[in-house]
């Protein structure tokens, strides 16, 4: 049958041109049904940012919100808390959070923009279990010297109270700090960069 | 060094006939040469089948079916979903478009005899898909919940109640429920979603084999492979069906896909035959709209089971309706395959079988009045005469003489 | 009982009325385009329509989005009872005090304009009179004995049946209803009655405009994205069918 071609080039040509058309048209049409998993404008709704109260929060307390469906912790930590945060640094895996997730207002020691308040995304960057708060007045065997801080009960993870990750334990990074923005002293937006806006 | 890829293909030919399968069926599947218009739609149809279900996966991935939920849902879909409502369109656009294709198909075979022997079990087979669409196209059709979908559902689901004895037991069953309801809904989910697309899946390939064991016949309804060359045994007639077929079904594919984007992108509810105005109100099983018909691909034999004026037999009447099709390739004792070779009284049993067809269509969409009752009757019976009379009136019609080679090209 | 035969006239305020006994409907003409238009029909619907209708499936963010209407303006001018932008048009109203007011539950919104039709809401939004013989004193023309309340009355003012007297065939006579006008046109001159009642009809187009954007959002989206898959395919179908050509050649 293809003895009768007379213009191989030209045949090259049409069968490159039409799959090329045509693998470019499949590209477009496969776009939408992928754009379609992307989360949809109902749970963007309802990941939308959650605004915190923290006036009656006390020393040492942690609250929990929900956000996008994810436990947010905000603990008021005490002058104490704060201070032993410093006699941890050996023990630590990623002290200055270079590795880790959070906004730069929060990339220091005590993570967070105002020393008092931690505000974490309550999951484990190991496996995404949600750790529990150990304090040092708690029933607990994590030792003499436990300063208080997080244990992830699915695979032993500890993070110290600002969330940083101990040395030898599954988890590789710091708890993330979410994108937040104080209202007012006593007002937290959860979910929302003071430069960058909603998240 | 051979090429990587021919070792591949070697590989697995060794283990699956994959290279046996592409040529049986593509590369060196010898199809008339002289296929017309009418035979892009066996290509549209499996394009349309494929789209369907790519399509319903992703709707039932945010569909709930739930009585409660269902009709949000899909709202829910056409709004909240990133290109929900284009996926939506597709769907429900592609169930007409199915059918239109399924129709024009089934018109090509009356047209050619492509039932006649050795294709009985072909048109068989094709026939089972038609019977498998309709119940596919009338289960997904209660999925949006809205007005017309619910008293669409029960007034079909009732005709069961016209079955003498256990009828009323029969519909309960079916329905699971004393009317339509949730369980219903949600039954007709599984059904829509899992049972019915596996069979339409598995006949349409069987409905390929079997074609592909037989070959193709064509618009002059003669058979290619009487006339082999000698050295090679391909037909003369046969050309393979890649890459001439596929090159050309390609362009059917596109002008196809040039009339449906017209429709889902401008009108996609086509002015109410695509997506019906009632089935924005959602389902409201104390109220009944004031007019209900079912999809237009189903009007005609609504019509008939309307003309009817007694329920049991009027369900009779439109199940005899379809089954009768069934038998249409012990019903034609033509001579001839195609109608290019057959007499003035088959042509003109044809014409009067599309007129009726359409008749009915059109009845069925509308209220009836005793002028259209009548002419609803009228068309019943040429549509059945159509069928029951052929064994007398196809016997008898004169035919011309068929060439030996195909006449086109 | 008083029989009406709805006989036709068109007068350019009144309704025409069809002689079939069915009004025929007056087109509503509105442009999904008109973001004025759409921006003053999510106003009229917030304030007269969603004290008993919600719009369930309709986010405030979309209508925001699409009308170009920033958050803090959704928040100050449409959403009186939702905080968050995310939220829909929900409204808080017990079904069963409802029913018992006005016999029904007021229907969802969200796809209205789907269901009826522009020109029908036009119509309906148009066909309001007085009716001693209604519990609310309001009947209309193409809804007969409705539930509904003629909520837009401080915007048109209160029609009244205009009733011709009409001899027919078997030498019966029938009241028949010719025309609605406003009460209170002979005090008005007829520039301000005319006025009057343009005024309202673009209040009506505009909230019709507004539940036809509701009734499917992605109407204009798909539109814009429509003609440029189209001419792809328009592109795609001349390589595919000058490879068809090529091929075809081979046949003899």
């Amino acid at each position: 049958m293809t003895d009768g071609i007379d213009d191989k080039d030209k045949r090259r040509f049409l069968i490159a041109a039409t799959t090329t058309v045509g693998a470019v048209g499949f590209g477009f049409a496969v776009w939408p049904f992928l754009a379609s998993l992307k989360p949809s404008a109902r749970t963007q709704a309802a990941g939308a940012p959650v605004e915190i109260d923290i006036s009656k929060l006390e020393d040492g307390q942690r609250l929990i919100v929900e956000w996008r469906g994810k436990p947010v912790w905000i603990v008021k930590r005490t002058e104490k808390m704060l201070a032993d945060l410093d006699t941890l640094t050996p023990k630590l895996r990623d002290i200055n959070s270079e590795e880790s997730i959070q906004p730069d207002y929060a990339k220091n020691i005590t993570r967070s923009m105002k020393p008092e308040y931690l505000v974490v995304v309550g999951i484990c960057t190991h496996l995404g279990c949600s750790p529990s708060y150990v304090k040092t007045t708690d029933a607990h065997d994590l030792g003499e010297d436990w300063k208080g801080g997080f244990f992830c009960p699915c695979h032993g993870s500890f993070f110290d109270l600002a969330g940083r990750v101990y040395l030898g334990v599954p988890a590789p990074t710091n708890l993330v700090v979410p994108p937040h923005t104080y209202l007012s002293d006593t007002r937290i937006l959860v979910g929302v960069d003071p430069q960058a806006g909603v998240a | 060094m051979k090429n990587i890829l021919t070792a591949s293909l070697e590989w697995v030919d060794a283990r699956f006939p994959l290279s046996k399968m592409w040529n049986e069926h593509l590369a060196q599947y010898y199809a008339p040469k002289n296929f017309n218009f009418w035979y892009y739609f066996g290509s549209l149809a499996l394009v349309l089948l494929i789209m369907q279900i790519f399509t319903g996966i992703f709707l039932a991935g945010n569909y709930k079916p739930d009585a409660a939920l269902a009709f949000g849902s899909v709202e829910y879909i056409m709004r909240d979903v990133n290109y929900g409502w284009l996926i939506r369109y597709m769907h429900s656009t592609g169930a007409s478009f199915f059918f239109l294709f399924i129709y024009l198909h089934m018109f090509r075979a009356l047209l050619y005899g492509s039932y006649k022997k050795p294709r009985e079990l072909i048109w068989l087979i094709g026939m089972l898909i038609y019977v498998c669409l309709m119940a596919e196209s009338f289960l997904g059709y209660l999925l949006p919940w809205g007005q017309m979908s619910y008293w669409g559902a029960q007034v079909i689901i009732s005709l069961f109640g016209a079955i003498p004895v256990i009828g009323e037991e029969l519909a309960v069953w079916v329905r699971g429920d004393y009317v339509i309801g949730d369980t219903t809904l949600n039954r007709f989910f599984a059904y829509h979603v899992v049972l019915v697309p596996i069979i339409l899946l598995a006949l349409a390939v069987v409905h390929i084999i079997a074609l592909h064991e037989v070959g193709s016949n064509n618009p002059d309804g003669i058979d290619i492979k009487k006339h082999k060359d000698p050295k090679t045994g391909i037909p003369l007639d046969g050309i393979p069906f890649h890459p001439y077929y596929t090159v050309k079904d390609i362009v059917g594919i596109v002008v196809f896909l040039i009339f449906f984007s017209i429709i889902i992108f401008y009108m996609p509810e086509f002015h109410g035959y695509f997506l019906e105005y009632n089935n924005f109100v959602p389902a409201d099983p104390m109220k009944t709209p004031a007019h209900i018909e079912p999809s237009w691909y189903f009007t005609p034999f609504y019509a008939i089971l309307r003309a009817v004026p007694d329920k049991f037999l009027g369900v009779i009447a439109m199940g005899a309706a379809i089954v009768v099709l069934f038998f249409l390739p012990w019903l034609d004792r033509s001579p001839v395959r195609s109608i290019r070779y057959k007499g003035w009284i088959f042509k003109t049993a044809l014409a009067l079988f599309v007129i009726s067809f359409f008749g009915l269509a059109y009845l069925g969409m509308n209220a009836p009045t005793p002028l259209r009752t009548d002419f609803a009757r009228l068309f019943s019976a040429i549509y059945f005469g159509f069928f029951l009379l052929m064994p007398w009136y196809s016997k008898l019609d004169k035919t011309k003489p068929v060439p030996e080679r195909v006449t086109d090209r | 009982m008083r029989q009406l035969i709805l006989a036709l006239t068109v007068l350019l305020p009144g309704i025409a009325l069809a002689s079939g006994g069915g009004v025929h409907l007056q087109e509503a003409n509105n442009d999904l385009n008109d973001k004025a238009s759409l921006q003053a029909g999510a106003k009229l619907f917030v304030n007269y329509c969603m004290g008993c209708h919600s719009a369930n499936y309709v986010r405030f963010q979309r209508i925001g989005k699409d009308l170009g209407i920033s958050n803090s303006e959704l928040q100050e001018n449409l959403m009186f009872n939702a905080d968050k932008v995310g939220e829909t048009m929900n409204i808080a109203l017990d079904k069963s005090d409802v029913k018992r007011w006005f016999g029904v539950v007021p229907a969802d919104l969200s796809v209205i304009a789907r269901a009826r039709g522009t020109d029908w809401l036009y119509t309906y939004l148009l066909s309001f009179y007085l009716d001693d013989s209604r519990p609310l004193g309001v009947n209309n023309l193409v809804f007969k004995d409705v539930g509904m309340p003629h909520v837009l009355w401080d915007r048109q003012g209160w029609q009244k049946p205009v009733y011709e007297v009409t001899t027919d065939a078997h030498g019966k006579t029938h009241q028949v209803l010719k025309t609605l006008e406003l009460v209170g046109k002979d005090k008005m001159s007829g520039n301000e009655y005319l006025a009057k009642v343009e005024s309202y009809r673009k209040d009506v187009r505009d909230l019709v405009n507004f539940l036809d954007y509701i009734g499917e959002p992605n109407k204009l989206v798909g539109r814009s994205l429509g003609w440029k898959v189209i001419l792809f395919l328009v592109i795609f179908l001349g390589f595919a069918y000058a490879l068809k050509k090529d091929y075809w050649k081979d046949v003899h």
